[in-house]
């Protein structure tokens, strides 16, 4: 469904990406793990068009992405959910769903919005409140509510977790497990690595820009090197 | 009566400088950057107008619409050529270009039309309203500024919050990426808000010139100054702040005039914009952003 081949980012001098490439194929949840800095999402940044690579391929559904315009990549069905939510505070909940349909023919939007109220009951709650006021829980699941109102195919997730309480990461797990269960491709991008390799179909390790160790879920869960430097021994 | 008329003439240029600075606040919105050619907009706006309606003998309306589309047409192909290049340079750079469009479209203006000042004022020649015996009279003009005013504010409003487009615009104010993430095409929407920031010029320049009849290739900076001025203290990046801030502006100006000094009335008008700057940063109706975690 994606493969990225070789691809080299860089920040000004600094080289952030050095020659990654892997795959996701159909049906998969595929999990990036690593550390602070290690690369994680100026990847997901390049698959979605933010940045771009200087060398390599990239191919979702056999369209290259490597020059495409990333309100075009969009459209295609490679939907990217930003680190920190990124939500449009000033926005009502409502609104901020509204943008995520943006390249939506308006017949499918009242269907979507049905669907991401059933995923997110407290979204449709508060969908008249301005986005800014809500928990961080709440943002998370407005900004995976409006990264499917684009009809995604493969849905990019990054650091989905992060800033949450324990019980609400709980329900942001379970969540990706349905929308997969419903036919969802998922990326997801994790420093949570414990949570998020037990339910990745595979994984890939990420380091200083580098992919430097692969395999299922279940592989990497039991691997000695990534317990010791990302599940605390 | 005579407090009254003042009031009324203050709203009246006040709704000026609310159009004008509508243009302004939309502008660093989307673009993060304080467009200082603006105010030249307004110039370029009132010579177009003032060109068809006299040298061309075209009906006012139609001098207006040109000024309308010739103005809309300038923003979008400066911000083409001047800003766009500039997306991601530091925004002293951005400001620098700015102040440098502003001296090239005045010395054009120069050059083209000449330093003598332009007589202008056969653009609305409807008769004044007369009310109380005669005792307060208001001009057509004045009446027509502010209602121009009042629908283009009603129409951003609408536009901004119902339609499509209006929301995408926002959405790319407050964070272009995320914007860009949703398939909105941020440049085509910076591009569409420098449009409607200077057709609103122009709309600006013409009722400017139809209040204040002299028309020189520097007639725009200072009017562009002071809605920038009206667009800070509403709250820089919000629609209703700048209308607010240049109703205000106007009032102020107009009453300054009256009961202070004329020259001093400018000087009463920036020390407003410092001491809100003192007092309220954000200004009248901004917000100061908190980020939750």
């Amino acid at each position: 469904m994606l493969s990225v081949y070789n691809i080299n980012v860089w920040y000004g001098a600094i080289h952030a990406i050095k020659n990654v490439s892997f795959d996701v194929n159909d049906g998969e949840i595929v999990a990036l793990i690593g550390a602070n800095g290690a690369g994680k999402s100026t990847t997901l940044k390049t698959l979605s068009g933010l940045l771009r690579s200087r060398s390599g391929s990239i191919t979702f559904m056999d369209e290259d992405l490597m020059h495409m315009p990333a309100e075009r990549i969009v459209k295609h069905g490679l939907v990217h959910v930003p680190e920190g939510r990124r939500i449009f505070q000033q926005m009502t909940v409502e609104e901020n769903l509204d943008m995520g349909a943006y390249t939506q023919p308006k017949e499918t939007i009242a269907e979507n919005l049905e669907r991401v109220y059933e995923y997110f009951p407290r979204l449709k709650e508060r969908r008249r409140q301005v986005a800014g006021t809500l928990s961080g829980g709440e943002q998370q699941m407005l900004a995976m509510g409006r990264g499917l109102m684009a009809n995604p195919k493969l849905l990019m997730l990054d650091e989905p977790s992060m800033g949450l309480a324990p019980i609400m990461v709980e329900q942001i797990f379970e969540i990706i497990e349905a929308l997969h269960e419903a036919g969802t491709t998922i990326l997801l991008v994790e420093q949570n690595a414990q949570a998020a390799l037990s339910i990745a179909t595979r994984g890939y390790v990420m380091e200083t820009g580098k992919v430097t160790l692969t395999g299922t879920g279940q592989e990497l869960l039991h691997n000695d090197d990534v317990r010791k430097a990302y599940l605390g021994g | 009566m005579e407090a009254l008329t003042n009031f009324i003439n203050g709203l009246s240029l006040g709704s000026v400088y609310a159009i004008i600075a509508l243009g302004y606040t939309m502008v660093y919105g989307i673009a993060k950057m304080l467009n200082f050619a603006h105010g030249d907009v307004i110039m370029v706006g009132a010579y177009i107008c003032f060109c068809s309606v006299s040298y061309l003998g075209l009906h006012p309306l139609l001098g207006v619409l040109l000024s309308i589309v010739g103005c809309t047409v300038l923003g979008m192909v400066v911000e083409r050529l001047a800003y766009k290049p500039l997306r991601n340079a530091p925004s002293l750079n951005v400001l620098i270009t700015a102040i440098g469009v502003s001296y090239f479209l005045q010395n054009a203006a120069l050059l083209i039309m000449g330093s003598d000042p332009k007589s202008f004022s056969s653009i609305i020649s409807l008769p004044a309203l007369n009310l109380f015996d005669g005792a307060l009279t208001i001009s057509a003009t004045a009446v027509l500024t502010i209602v121009a005013c009042v629908i283009i504010m009603v129409a951003l409003v609408m536009f901004t919050t119902k339609t499509k487009m209006g929301k995408a615009m926002r959405a790319c104010s407050e964070d272009r990426d995320a914007a860009q993430l949703m398939g909105i095409n941020v440049n085509g929407t910076i591009s569409m808000v420098f449009a409607i920031g200077s057709g609103l010029a122009a709309i600006a320049g013409v009722l400017m010139c139809a209040a204040y009849p002299t028309l020189m290739p520097t007639t725009g900076s200072m009017p562009g100054i002071k809605a920038f001025t009206a667009a800070v203290l509403g709250g820089i990046g919000s629609i209703p702040g700048a209308a607010l801030g240049g109703v205000l502006l106007g009032v102020i100006e107009i009453f300054a005039r009256a009961y202070i000094g004329t020259q001093l009335a400018d000087a009463v008008v920036f020390a407003v914009l410092i001491v809100m700057l003192l007092i309220r940063p954000a200004g009248l109706l901004g917000k100061p952003v908190n980020e939750k975690v």
